[in-house]
């Protein structure tokens, strides 16, 4: 290193000091400690104990933990899939040439903006079984049929789709990235496709799809990565629409409990610190294992399409 | 130090629930007690959760002064050394804790106790009781000013105020609905003999009375329609709202707090209704009731215990010879303003004989009953209630039987108290709480 650059390395550091305090305490030191109290029976308040790997051990024994990650992954499997495409439909469909273009593309994502308490609260009345607006719409059918809707969030067969349909609600940011993702495939690959007597379909299949697979990647992937923390509208939702008492247990019949509520129960309801670090590290390898199982399909997907 | 500034007062914060009536009525207290003397100012600051926002600062060494908790919390939060007992306070009184305790009504005494310490003075008692709507009761051809009075009558006049619409069979009426409001199926085990702890033993599924009180709260299922119930509940608002069942005629009879009159004013004046005791269910336990308490605590590590203890004592007397509003203190005074019951056992005149609540008599008679109950001070208390609440969903949606349901729920919790033993053991607290157990 020359002198220059020692100087320069230097200034960097200075600069960035402010961060990297702000990273090594607020950040580094939180996720390294909860490691180590991953390993300690630990409430908080009364000294840390080490305990080994009981906590793991436990977990591996603990119904409502895989009852949890069953419900997270049941989640995730249907909102990450529709929600492409939703999202990818929309895209396409504000990607073409119509009138007021602007207005439909914000229109779309406002959604996204709303603050996630209030578009729970106006969830929680669009799932009311008797006054909600989406009975009201399923009833115009089902009724002649002597059917009726669902009671949605307070029946256990359909709490978990309620809020798979309510998470199509925010694809927003996503329509966003896929309009851009959209915006940069090349015209002439359409005209020659167009030329050469491709179908819209058929054009979409093999030449849109194809250009943005890494952004369908980008956002599959995130949006897995969001499913699996789900967190604040079941928590608001589930009780809404049960009233147990704060019970924060997933109702009706736990089938909203979902990994991080069931983490945040245990952690803030038990205060078994050690316990919720233990979970919160089994999340994070979930979670780094499933993203990287999908940015290697995607990416063979996307080699094998190029 | 200069004299000027010993003498200033010492504020002293407290962090609580309530906003609304009831946080205009602690503030008025918090003033008088202000008032009374020069020493002390107390601070009210209305904050969401703070039970956990009190876990949270105590963690971090700056707690409030006084914790304003549930007293579902008070077990857990001691076992884990947040709460520093009030022993010591009461002993500088040349009180004993039996003579601080026998102030109160049993139940209220029991509420502010755990592992033989006490922990906390109630600032919000509260008691359920049974309320009917006697339009609803004339309408069925019952008598409205006669409550049920036995399990066997309480169920009977549950099927006759149960109504279906000719046309479609769907329900539009019930008597009693068990999910309304749903948020004590426990008390239901109490009620029919049950104990949900017994010694240092879990005995949710192993107590038949339990079992009984399970399948008797899925009778209810059983009996209209799982279909039938889900259609009528998803008519049901919030219950406090001006559409909740109770209110909108589509439940006639409830189990609700001492609170439930101020609702009734708010969202359905005019409301004719009743409140009474508790049906007896298990021959000779007369006036069952159960009792609930918000509590004021102080955290370990509160820079200002002394004075806290001062507001709470305060909090938890009252003036026997009050002839007027005026002469009103503490305990009366906040219950007085609130429309709730005294917990203490003495009632001054003005309090007995002026009270607001229309229903203050019964509320009294219900937590001076020596079989009024309350949770049990227990350390998974909330793991415990959410295997309590989850074996209701389960046996309300015909999704499991009460015995599976309860069993499940055992298994669980002997699970968790045989850890949470080990842990209490680990860190040196076994011992002391093992002789003092629920």
């Amino acid at each position: 290193m020359t002198r220059n650059e020692k100087k320069q390395f230097r200034a960097g550091i200075g600069f960035t000091s402010l961060w990297i305090v702000g990273l090594a305490a607020f950040t580094a030191y939180p996720i390294l400690a909860s490691l180590y109290y991953s390993f300690c029976d630990y409430s908080i308040l009364k000294s840390p104990v080490w305990i080994g790997l009981e906590n793991y051990q436990q977990l591996a024994q603990d119904g409502l933990f895989w009852k949890s990650l069953r419900n997270t992954l049941f989640y995730a499997g249907l909102s990450v899939p529709l929600g492409t495409i939703v999202a990818l439909g929309l895209a396409v469909l504000l990607n073409s040439e119509v009138r007021g273009k602007s207005a439909y593309r914000l229109l779309f994502f406002m959604p996204s903006i709303v603050p996630i308490v209030a578009s729970s609260m106006l969830w929680l009345w669009i799932f009311n079984g008797q006054y909600g607006l989406m009975n009201g719409f399923l009833n115009l059918f089902l009724t002649p049929f002597g059917l009726h809707g669902p009671a949605w969030l307070a029946d256990p067969a359909w709490s978990k789709p309620a809020l798979v349909i309510m998470s199509l609600w925010g694809t927003g940011n996503a329509v966003v990235i896929y309009l851009a993702g959209l915006q940069n495939v090349p015209t002439e690959l359409y005209e020659a496709a167009e030329i050469d007597g491709a179908s819209a379909w058929q054009r979409f299949v093999h030449v849109t799809l194809p250009s943005i697979a890494p952004v369908v990647a980008f956002n599959g992937i995130m949006a897995l990565i969001s499913a699996m923390q789900l967190f604040a509208q079941a928590y608001i939702m589930s009780e809404g629409a049960n009233g147990n008492g704060n019970a924060s247990d997933g109702n009706p019949a736990r089938s909203t409990l979902f990994y991080t509520i069931y983490l945040f129960s245990t952690a803030f309801q038990d205060l078994r610190m050690g316990y919720a670090s233990a979970m919160a590290y089994i999340l994070f390898l979930i979670t780094a294992a499933l993203t990287w199982a999908a940015a290697r399909f995607s990416r063979g997907q996307y080699e094998d399409a190029v | 130090m200069h004299p000027a500034a010993a003498a200033e007062p010492v504020h002293v914060v407290y962090w609580e629930k309530w906003v609304g009536v009831e946080g205009q009525a602690a503030q008025a207290v918090i003033d008088t007690f202000n008032r009374s003397q020069d020493r002390i100012i107390v601070d009210y600051y209305a904050t969401s959760v703070p039970d956990r926002k009190t876990l949270v600062a105590t963690a971090g060494g700056d707690p409030p002064d006084i914790a304003g908790l549930h007293e579902q919390n008070i077990a857990t939060f001691a076992d884990a050394e947040v709460l520093q007992p009030l022993d010591d306070f009461i002993h500088r009184e040349g009180l004993t804790n039996e003579e601080w305790l026998s102030r109160y009504y049993p139940v209220y005494a029991k509420i502010c106790t755990h592992g033989g310490h006490i922990y906390a003075g109630i600032s919000t008692p509260a008691v359920e009781a049974l309320y009917w709507n006697k339009t609803l009761f004339r309408e069925a051809g019952l008598d409205p000013d006669r409550p049920p009075r036995t399990l066997a009558e309480f169920n009977d006049y549950a099927r006759r105020l149960t109504r279906h619409d000719p046309k479609t069979g769907r329900l539009t009426q019930v008597g009693f609905l068990p999910q309304d409001p749903g948020w004590w199926p426990w008390i239901f085990c109490d009620w029919f003999g049950g104990r949900l702890v017994e010694g240092n033993r879990i005995t949710f599924a192993t107590d038949p009375h339990n079992v009984a009180a399970y399948a008797w709260m899925q009778s209810f299922t059983k009996e209209y329609g799982l279909e039938n119930v889900k259609a009528l509940s998803s008519e049901f608002g919030p219950w406090a709202s001006p559409a909740a069942p109770f209110f909108t005629g589509k439940i006639a009879m409830v189990f609700q707090g001492v609170w439930y009159d101020n609702y009734i004013r708010q969202y359905k004046p005019g409301l004719d209704y009743g409140v009474g005791p508790w049906p007896e269910n298990v021959p000779g336990v007369k006036d069952f009731a159960m009792a609930e308490a918000d509590v004021l605590t102080i955290p370990r590590g509160a820079k200002h215990a002394s004075e806290a203890w001062e507001f709470i004592k305060y909090l938890n007397s009252a003036n026997p010879n009050a002839q007027s509003r005026e002469e009103l203190q503490g305990a009366e005074l906040m219950d007085f303003l609130q429309l709730k019951n005294s917990p203490l056992r003495v009632w001054s005149p003005y309090f007995t004989n002026h009270n607001p609540h229309p229903h203050i008599a019964m509320m009294r008679l219900l937590s001076a009953s020596p079989n009024a109950t309350c949770v049990p001070q227990i350390g998974i208390w909330q793991e415990y209630y959410r295997e309590v609440i989850s074996s209701f969903d389960r046996v309300r949606l015909m999704d499991a039987t009460p015995e599976e349901a309860l069993a499940y729920s055992q298994a669980r919790l002997d699970a968790s108290w045989t850890r949470y033993r080990k842990s209490l053991e680990r860190h040196g607290q076994w011992a002391a709480l093992g002789e003092t157990a629920p």
